[in-house]
């Protein structure tokens, strides 16, 4: 279980989270919904020690994030970025099996690189995409890479941020149920930040809306629709209209 | 009065900015220093570094080297003749490349071509989150990025600067045999007999710094890039601007500890 708890964090006088309080149960699939820029990524950040919060308490499985060893917590964890974050310099299975080829986790060569060929065959490629390079792939292609390098190490616990985000709606489809799939086949606990409803309704089996530095609601994706509140309401229908200011 | 003031504010906020950054360049240093003797060491990055930093570094280090040697046999004797002392070209052109042209020109011509290079590939890996990736697969940044270049800036450098001070002296020795009417063993016996081992030793013991600060330069600025182009450009431009003035005051403070009598 993962839980945050009053988790604040500021940039100058740009206060991001206000008091985060969340619990993602084990095994569960929680998607953090938000418009642009309200700290969405910095609380899935804070969980993995890139931004150190100000204040609050960020627990995993009972263990406080912020005194746990760093490299056995992160061993736990798979992360897709945004924009893919491969190394531009390494080829698409090097980049794959990269956890696998240092640290506690390293295997011989050929086997990491016959792992990361199955991971890449999971998402959808060719094993003739391994040895090219990040930027020979199309954003769809990057993303999977993104995805197959995230399960690589076959973690306990995966985020995704804006997994959909610059891909044309067939290329989200794809990802949204490649990533519901996997979540499902590991029974890997899941922290998805988006704000693309079809991936919401696709992956989740929790939903939080971020707003304001605050969860303004929380609740399984059966509820979202007809949870009666004017915040999520406003956002999922994309209304300009309601308590969110549509210029912020 | 605060015109009179303002410049001195001006001035003080400048000084204070520009301790500070030295304050966090020297703690990046000695973190740096700190995660060269942590496991794991990442022999294959360090291999690439050396390649990067060394190898193809030797020709632009060749031609710098090559051009200022014949440049200086050509000024020497010009100069020189004025108080009838043409004939100390070899001696002259030694000394000037190996104490001080050609580590100061290794270093500044490996703060244009590494240091730049290494800040824009770091602070771009930094805005594309690739910085943060390494970070989620337990793979220490400093580790992996900073210390294989710091440690090829560190052995690559002085060696550059042996075969720059060797391709300058070359490059005087054929200005002066070939225009200035020179004898060829001459110039080379009076050119041997003249360098002293303290001469070397400070070049190569330049070299090895001014690799150091190269290098360290361009991680730092790398790493702590701001976002987008801006931010890969501000990086890239202060890390050369950074390397640039810190080779010049250590080859000042160097030259002192050195030669001073």
């Amino acid at each position: 279980m993962i839980t945050l708890s009053n988790v604040k964090k500021s940039f100058g006088d740009n206060h991001v989270l206000r008091g985060v309080d969340l619990e993602i149960a084990r095994g569960t699939s929680m998607v953090i919904i938000g418009g642009s820029g309200t700290g969405k990524s910095v609380a899935l950040k804070c969980v993995l020690g890139l931004v150190t919060p100000d204040s609050g308490v960020i627990m995993v499985d009972g263990q406080d994030a912020a005194k746990a060893e760093r490299d056995a917590f992160l061993a736990r964890f798979g992360m897709l970025f945004q924009g893919g974050a491969l190394f531009d310099s390494l080829p698409v299975w090097q980049n794959v099996a990269f956890r696998l080829m240092r640290g506690a986790l390293k295997r011989p060569k050929d086997e990491a690189r016959e792992i990361a060929i199955e991971k890449l065959r999971r998402v959808g490629l060719k094993a003739d995409v391994a040895d090219r390079l990040p930027a020979e792939l199309s954003g769809g292609m990057q993303k999977r890479v993104g995805l197959a390098r995230a399960i690589a190490a076959e973690p306990e616990i995966i985020f995704f941020d804006e997994p959909t985000t610059g891909l044309d709606p067939i290329m989200s489809g794809v990802i949204n149920d490649l990533i519901r799939e996997i979540v499902v086949e590991m029974g890997a606990t899941a922290m998805t930040i988006t704000h693309d409803m079809s991936s919401v309704r696709a992956i989740a089996d929790h939903v939080a809306m971020l707003h304001d530095g605050v969860i303004q609601w929380t609740g399984p994706v059966g509820d979202m629709d007809n949870a009666g509140d004017p915040y999520l309401d406003q956002f999922i229908h994309g209304r300009a209209n309601g308590p969110i200011e549509s210029v912020r | 009065m605060s015109l009179l003031l303002n410049p001195l504010a001006v001035l003080g906020a400048a000084t204070l900015g520009m301790l500070a950054a030295l304050g966090r360049i020297s703690i990046y240093g000695f973190s740096t220093l700190r995660h060269m003797f942590r496991r794991p060491f990442y022999v294959k990055e360090l291999g690439i570094a050396l390649m990067q930093v060394g190898w193809l570094s030797l020709p632009v280090v060749g031609l710098t080297a090559i051009f200022t040697g014949g440049a200086l046999a050509l000024q020497i004797y010009a100069g020189g003749a004025r108080f009838n002392a043409e004939a100390v070209v070899p001696q002259i052109v030694a000394i000037g490349m190996v104490r001080e042209l050609g580590p100061v020109l290794v270093g500044l011509m490996i703060a244009a071509r590494v240091t730049s290079s290494i800040a824009a590939e770091i602070a771009t890996m930094k805005v594309t989150e690739q910085i943060d990736a390494l970070v989620t697969l337990s793979t220490h940044p400093m580790q992996y990025l900073t210390v294989p270049r710091v440690l090829a800036g560190l052995i690559c450098v002085p060696i550059l600067v042996g075969v720059g001070d060797i391709i300058g002296i070359l490059g005087g020795y054929a200005v002066a045999t070939g225009t200035l009417g020179f004898n060829a063993s001459t110039y080379i016996v009076n050119t041997v007999d003249f360098l002293e081992l303290r001469d070397v030793f400070s070049s190569l013991a330049k070299g090895a710094v001014f690799g150091v600060i190269a290098t360290l330069m361009g991680c730092y600025y790398g790493m702590n890039s701001g976002r987008g182009a801006q931010g890969v450009g501000a990086a890239t431009k202060g890390s050369v601007e950074a390397a640039a003035i810190l080779i010049l005051a250590a080859n000042f403070v160097l030259t002192g500890v050195f030669f001073s009598v």
